[in-house]
């Protein structure tokens, strides 16, 4: 998506070529070329020289270990099954929630009627609110006593403990994130609903389709490309879920929310193993990577009508 | 939860629950301000996202100009590399970075948090957009001006940074909120109070056993949210926009 965009994107400029003109283009991009090159680059070949160390944060000590990290990550490690269950739960239970709320908020909120603008600001208002505010507002809500309990309590219904109880801790936060993320997805779901012709679905009314049946046969193929990206960056952002997690639960109870950056976050910070933790940093990496790969091949044959 | 900042501890949790508090009570705001210096804080996330800001702008438009507007060889490579940057959580490599930064005694200081996000993820998304807005603007104007014996530096100074306004706001808000909004590096890296930035300083109202002091806690969690819900009534249009920008333009 991005690459061929790049590629392609190249403009025929009348100005004449100089050696001048270059030096030019070089130094405009200096400084963020230098950045990328220090700042991401750099720390990612440390990370994986770091992944083949014992290294303790606070002492500073360093023995190369090969590959004994990962081998006691696959083998001895309590928890490392765990998290990498929590975090496959997390994606799969925010991915799929999160896209189809988002697109039928998407086909909702573009329905011109009266006062949707204020429904639009309203889904939308998460989005831009920090994640700590987010996590503090929500822990206050799945409290035992108050919050979301004593509403329940008022129909009748006595609510679990939320966060302190496994399953409805991951669902808990799983939730929390959804309806902070939703408002941008369905953002970008309006954003392309808007370019899709009205001809085709009238044709098909006039065919006889009903709304579902348009939705189905017309909007969601011609939706594709805009889906396909969303899942992607939805998949991704869900990878890298903390703020919440640190903060509504602290990967609680008994680790039912320890998710992978959690997890990296503990055994960096808290128990001072940066060699096995720059491990584990690893294959958040490869996780995003091979997402990111998959969806590029993946975009070519499923996606209706790709550029 | 603004409701629930003004009430007292009792009512929070009363029973049947209140939705306005029945007297409006302004202790838990005072003791925001008495429990942690809350206005240094406040001042940190200020002017952090300020310069962050001010700096994405100035190096992601020289950046984003040079790769739309001008040829040289290896242009299109070196935008490709930086691009590939844009899907690698910051996550993967915070770990090295913290030993970094602390190798050269930057812990605990802002500077930092002020030139990472200019340069990974936030700064290069905003090189991506500048890019795409400048690609989009007819060249014959540069031609002429050009013609008319502009430099290179002028041309971008006085011709297309003008007319790239629209995105430089979209940018300005958007980095402005992701530094605002910054948490797992300012966790890492700042251990003194009085450097924390507000995110940080939401986590310290707990009473001695680490339990969360829900008024103080969440009259704090209001007043760090105000300033984004103001940009966002205010600017409405624009912090959509630049979503819409960031999110769909790729």
């Amino acid at each position: 998506m991005l690459g061929t965009r790049a590629l392609s994107g190249r403009v025929s400029n009348k100005l004449t070529l100089s050696w001048r003109d270059a030096f030019m283009g070089y130094a405009f991009v200096a400084p963020q070329i230098l950045g990328f090159l220090l700042l991401i680059l750099g720390p990612l070949v440390a990370v994986i020289i770091f992944s083949t160390q014992d290294r303790n944060l606070l002492s500073g000590a360093v023995t190369n270990v090969g590959l004994e990290n990962y081998r006691f990550m696959l083998h001895d490690d309590p928890f490392f099954t765990k998290v990498l269950g929590n975090t496959l739960v997390f994606s799969a239970g925010l991915v799929p929630f999160n896209l189809a709320l988002a697109l039928v908020l998407a086909l909702l909120l573009t329905q011109p009627v009266r006062g949707i603008v204020i429904f639009r600001t309203l889904f939308f208002a998460p989005v831009i609110t920090s994640t700590v505010a987010w996590a503090v507002v929500w822990r206050f809500l799945f409290q035992g006593e108050a919050g979301i309990n004593s509403f329940l309590a008022l129909i009748g219904i006595d609510g679990p403990n939320w966060l302190r109880e496994p399953h409805w801790a991951m669902a808990a936060v799983i939730f929390a994130q959804v309806i902070k993320n939703v408002g941008l997805n369905t953002l970008i779901f309006m954003a392309a609903l808007q370019n899709i012709p009205k001809d085709f679905s009238d044709a098909a009314s006039v065919d006889g389709a009903n709304l579902l049946q348009r939705v189905r046969h017309i909007t969601i193929p011609l939706l594709s490309p805009t889906i396909m990206l969303v899942l992607m960056l939805t998949l991704i952002g869900s990878l890298k879920v903390f703020d919440l997690i640190m903060l509504m639960t602290n990967g609680g109870p008994a680790n039912a929310t320890n998710v992978l950056v959690y997890y990296i976050y503990f055994r960096a910070f808290q128990v001072f193993q940066t060699g096995y933790a720059s491990a584990l940093a690893l294959i958040l990496f490869g996780a995003a990577l091979v997402i990111t790969v998959a969806q590029w091949a993946v975009r070519r044959r499923l996606v209706y009508n790709e550029r | 939860m603004v409701t629930s900042s003004f009430k007292t501890y009792s009512e929070i949790f009363a029973y049947p629950p209140t939705l306005l508090p029945t007297t409006w009570h302004f202790e838990n705001y005072e003791h925001v301000f008495d429990l942690q210096p809350f206005v240094q804080q406040y001042w940190n996330s200020f002017y952090i996202a300020t310069l962050v800001t001010l700096g994405t702008l100035c190096f992601s438009s020289l950046a984003g100009y040079a790769f739309a507007r001008i040829n040289f060889p290896g242009s299109s490579l070196l935008f490709l590399l930086l691009l590939s940057a844009i899907m690698m959580p910051s996550e993967v490599t915070i770990i090295p970075l913290f030993h970094y930064i602390q190798k050269l005694g930057l812990t605990n200081s802002h500077f930092p948090l002020i030139i990472l996000p200019m340069f990974a993820g936030p700064g290069i998304t905003a090189v991506f957009m500048t890019r795409q807005y400048f690609l989009g603007l007819p060249v014959e104007l540069e031609d002429a001006a050009f013609l008319d014996g502009l430099t290179r530096w002028g041309i971008y100074w006085r011709i297309a940074l003008p007319l790239a306004r629209p995105i430089l706001v979209a940018v300005g808000i958007l980095t402005f909120l992701a530094s605002w909004n910054l948490f797992l590096e300012p966790l890492v890296l700042i251990s003194d109070q009085a450097k924390f930035t507000l995110p940080l300083a939401l986590r310290g109202y707990t009473d001695p056993y680490g339990q969360p002091l829900w008024g103080e806690q969440l009259a704090a969690t209001t007043l760090s949210v105000i300033p984004i819900l103001a940009i966002y009534v205010f600017a409405q249009r624009q912090v959509v926009e630049s979503f819409a920008f960031s999110g769909t333009k790729g």
